[in-house]
């Protein structure tokens, strides 16, 4: 019973800030990472893709939410999932109806959009919980999130693996591209190296903490 | 089309490799990659609903067509995958109790692993028959399997070696991931893929 306690903390500026900082889906969670580093060889497509989620997410959880008394405590996993699937589905018609070289890029990754950790954890850990407007806020914080790590590993991939950015050439001609960059393992090079980053200044500022 | 089954299969095992050359199912690949003996099971329980799911979706894309209901395909599709892993998780816990509780969360994790309906949605797009699916959902299971195992070694060495503090956990796995990445890119070519 306890599942369907409401937080009542009130809606604060942290709702929507933590996805995006304290809790970034990308670098801090590490979470949903099959579509992060399949479609992210550029920054278009990843910024298409971050997007795509971010509709699938806000649009779910402000579902959830609202059914959330309704919905028994033992199918509301299947019930989220048809949910998630239904948005999907959605979102996978009117990126082919907007634009077809899009799609063909992404392929079935935007229905794989139905088995992100991300959507179902939000809706499982927050919007069952929590009235409409503040599900909303996280899920849109949690979405910018994700789409702003997506940007960053896609730009990441596409200068160092091809000189562009967003298509446009950056170095001119003399550039000689580091392709393995826009290859799989670049994938996993540049989010670990994201990564190092991150835990190397958390832990410089652990120290500095310590120090001062 | 007009690839055989043998072709169907070591792509999918290794040019093609689920987990290393497609990022498909990284979570379980990341999360219980730490020790061998949980690595394995938990790559052949993968297989096994990776099998259930392709017969089953290849069953379910015949009917849905012949209606021509294919929006529902993705619906119906993530059913099938949640109860087939329903299944294995009660045959799982009724005769092998401990390996149920060592796998824990990532059981029932299964069924959002992207893999699994990866498998699924990849062989529909690409029109294969009954034969190829089968083929194609045995080489990615295999995959999937090699890959899990392959990582969990690497990671059991790596426990007794000495790293920098800062390089340790999700960073350091992502790199050795990439690297081995790096290696199954040398099987491009093979099988007569792209």
């Amino acid at each position: 019973m306890s599942l369907k306690k409401e937080t009542d903390d009130g809606i604060t500026f942290d709702t929507f800030m933590e996805g995006i900082w304290r809790q970034n889906p990308v670098f801090v969670m590490v979470l949903g990472m099959c579509p992060t580093l399949a479609v992210t060889v550029s920054a278009v497509n990843a910024l298409s893709m971050g997007i795509a989620t971010l509709f699938v997410l806000v649009s779910s959880c402000l579902l959830v939410s609202l059914i959330r008394n309704l919905v028994p405590k033992e199918v509301r996993i299947a019930t989220y999932i048809v949910i998630i699937a239904t948005f999907v589905t959605l979102v996978d018609y009117i990126i082919q109806a907007v634009s077809l070289s899009l799609y063909e890029a992404l392929g079935a990754f935007i229905q794989l959009i139905v088995v992100n950790c991300i959507v179902l954890g939000r809706a499982e850990a927050h919007a069952s919980r929590n009235p409409p407007l503040k599900a909303v806020l996280n899920a849109l914080g949690m979405g910018i999130g994700f789409t702003i790590g997506l940007l960053a590993l896609g730009a990441t991939r596409e200068i160092l693996g091809a000189g562009k950015l967003f298509g446009f050439s950056l170095f001119g001609d003399h550039f000689q591209p580091w392709v393995v960059m826009v290859l799989p393992p670049g994938g996993f090079f540049v989010l670990g190296a994201w990564l190092l980053l991150f835990s190397f200044m958390r832990s410089r500022s652990e120290k500095g903490a310590q120090h001062g | 089309m007009g690839e055989s089954l043998s072709q169907i299969f070591i792509g999918a095992l290794l040019t093609n490799n689920f987990v290393l050359a497609m990022f498909l199912g990284l979570c379980p690949f990341l999360g219980v990659s730490g020790r061998l003996g949980t690595a394995l099971p938990m790559g052949l329980a993968t297989g096994f609903v990776m099998l259930v799911a392709s017969i089953c979706a290849y069953a379910l894309n015949l009917v849905l067509s012949a209606f021509h209901l294919d929006f529902l395909r993705l619906i119906s599709y993530i059913v099938v995958i949640a109860s087939s892993v329903q299944l294995v998780e009660m045959v799982m816990k009724k005769y092998s109790p401990t390996l149920f509780r060592a796998m824990g969360i990532y059981l029932p994790l299964i069924t959002t692993n992207c893999a699994i309906l990866g498998v699924a949605l990849f062989q529909t797009a690409r029109d294969y028959d009954f034969p190829q699916s089968l083929a194609f959902s045995t080489g990615a299971g295999a995959g999937f399997t090699l890959a899990l195992v392959l990582m969990a070694s690497l990671r059991e060495r790596l426990q007794l070696a000495n790293v920098p503090t800062v390089v340790q956990g999700t960073a350091l796995s992502l790199i050795l991931a990439g690297l081995l990445s790096l290696t199954f890119m040398g099987f491009a070519g093979l099988g007569g893929g792209e």
